[in-house]
């Protein structure tokens, strides 16, 4: 057996792409909300959920529906490791407007639920019955060396089957997902696959 | 090959090094007081706050921010404790929910570079405060962090990157998070109750904590018993972002995972150190999932009525009390715990018991975003 990655997904502010092929283009250059928007239609998405989701959790959600949406990938073999650069910026921006004036204090608990940058894992979790490790690590950039030792490791120590690793990052004004499927497969049965090592992040141009 | 905690600190309210902190859940004190300040919260409330009055020594240097300012006291001591070893192969990996969260207020009038919010950040500080080859890595997993941290340190040295790792976590006491957790009626209006009939909610507590690990023990502390980290494992319940499951399906997936890491099973487990942050379902949720498991017999004890909840900190400096009881044969009480108010049975520590020796101790945490950690210490020796 050996680990591969089997499949990959980008959202960026002009373009999502599953594997390599594009499947929303973004001419207008509409804001955040309204694009993703536009991908969850795209994506024919039926989970109400998502509306009342930060952007920072819709992007992610997004990204793995593009990555896993048509398979079958749940239970506690699939593993998720993210990096992150801006933690839940844009939400905790949000719960400090709420609470900057004395006189008018109303912190709101839909807001300060999406102010860690974890809950993003937790979103996916919840919509894929994803019940394996998940964890949060922060990075100004895709740390591709990192996350490649962190989940070779758990692949070897904890014999997981899948782990969804890359990187989502999101505030307003700049956002991306790059999200990758790593999975423990037959060696004989690597020909549609790409290989998972310390630059598996270039896999993505 | 074998990871073993060779040294660390405790930084809260009830003092700035473990020992401090430690005799003074020994004498029944607590950090969580009443506090009045608008900065913090409009009304009064109840919170354990590091104080600069008390603790001076902590913030001499204007440069660094509150919570870097614990950060780099609580390594600096526990590094005085671990003279050997050697920093150029030395990892760090942080754990932290919020950072430097206080930075980021509408209010905030220092002069702090806005970058100094971004958790990586803090890793940049920290590592070239301490001149370390490593730039770190921070783990941001909610209130499950700090066990988070110190796998991901086990791990770090296991892959043969280095041969010792600083873990240190923590986190403030911010308005942040205080009209955040009040928001969603999850703070009590009494200093949090553990698993009692009364529970009301958590109480926040500011902490930092620092443990030394190392794939060497060193001969010269041989004199006391030493602490391995045997294993882990990490579970979501795919359930709810801001409650746990009802029936503890991922704490229990969680500690299944650690003991086969740990190449143990359940009945070795001689003592538990739960999440307990006294909320109506944190608790239910655990005492489902610790009887499920067989291990309601098993003394059980929270810290959060010492400490509060600490947040980044609490995997961290309730590891280091965990062992620091195995190493004195001794457990601690939950403190505030009187009457029993969750629907499985449990073995809670009501009151400090003076012999019990623990060779296997197992440590809990669950958080926001559904997630679970944990974690097994053996202690070797008497």
């Amino acid at each position: 057996m050996e680990t591969r990655v089997l499949k990959y997904a980008e959202i960026n502010s002009s373009k999502a792409i599953r594997n390599g092929e594009v499947v929303v283009d973004n001419p207008s250059q509409l804001i955040a909300k309204e694009y993703f928007k536009e991908i969850y239609m795209a994506l024919d998405l039926k989970y109400p959920k998502f509306y009342k989701m930060d952007g920072l959790c819709q992007l992610a959600l997004l990204a793995t529906e593009m990555l896993i949406g048509d398979g079958d990938y749940k239970g506690d073999e699939i593993a998720i490791i993210l990096g992150n650069k801006n933690a839940s910026l844009s939400s905790d921006k949000q719960h400090y407007a709420a609470i900057a004036s004395k006189e008018n204090y109303f912190p709101s608990p839909a807001v300060f639920v999406y102010t860690l940058p974890n809950i993003m894992l937790g979103e996916i979790c919840i919509k894929h019955k994803i019940t394996g490790e998940n964890s949060c690590f922060m990075m100004e950039n895709i740390d591709a060396d990192f996350l490649h030792t962190y989940v070779s490791h758990l692949f070897e120590a904890d014999n997981y089957k899948y782990c969804i690793t890359g990187f989502v990052d999101f505030t307003e004004e700049n956002y991306i997902a790059k999200l990758f499927l790593a999975g423990s497969v037959d060696s004989s049965d690597s020909e549609a696959t790409y290989k998972f090592d310390k630059t598996f992040n270039k896999i993505i141009p | 090959m074998k990871i073993y905690s060779v040294a660390d600190n405790i930084t809260s309210p009830l003092g700035i090094t473990t020992i401090d902190n430690f005799e003074a859940c020994l004498n029944d004190e607590t950090g969580i007081k009443t506090i009045e300040n608008s900065d913090l919260y409009p009304t009064s409330f109840l919170g354990g706050l590091i104080e600069k009055n008390t603790f001076p020594e902590l913030f001499q240097e204007d440069k660094y921010t509150h919570l870097e300012n614990l950060f780099i006291h609580s390594i600096k001591d526990a590094l005085q404790k671990a003279p050997e070893i050697d920093e150029g192969r030395t990892a760090l990996v942080i754990s932290t929910t919020k950072g430097n969260i206080d930075l980021l207020a509408p209010t905030y009038k220092g002069e702090m570079p806005a970058e100094r919010v971004l958790l990586s950040s803090l890793a940049k500080t920290l590592s070239v405060y301490f001149g370390l080859s490593h730039s770190g890595v921070v783990v941001s997993n909610a209130c499950i962090s700090g066990v988070s941290a110190l796998l991901t340190a086990k791990m770090l040295i296991e892959t043969g990157q280095y041969d010792h790792a600083i873990v240190t976590g923590g986190d403030i006491l911010s308005e942040f998070t205080i009209s955040g957790f009040q928001c969603l009626k999850a703070m009590s209006d009494e200093p949090c109750q553990p698993y009692d009939t009364d529970r009301k909610g958590i109480s926040l507590g500011e902490a930092c904590g620092t443990m030394i690990v190392s794939n060497q023990h060193p001969i010269e502390k041989e004199d006391r018993p030493m602490i391995e980290i045997l294993g882990g494992g990490q579970a979501n319940d795919a359930n709810h972002i801001s409650g746990p499951s009802r029936t503890g399906e991922g704490l229990k997936n969680a500690i299944k995972r650690a003991i086969k890491a740990s190449h143990i099973s359940i009945e070795d487990i001689d003592y538990i150190n739960a999440h307990g942050t006294a909320t109506s379902f944190n608790d239910e949720m655990e005492a489902i999932a610790f009887d499920t498991l067989g291990l309601s017999q098993i003394p059980l004890n929270s810290l959060k009525g010492f400490f509060g909840h600490t947040l980044g900190a609490a995997g961290i400096i309730e590891s280091i009390m965990t062992i620091e009881q195995m190493r004195r044969n001794l457990l601690i009480s939950t403190k505030n715990f009187k009457n029993m108010g969750v629907s499985k049975k449990l073995n809670i520590v009501e009151e400090i018991i003076p012999e019990f020796k623990s060779t296997y101790a197992l440590k809990t945490t669950s958080g926001f975003g559904g997630c679970n950690a944990a974690i097994i210490f053996q202690k070797y020796g008497n």
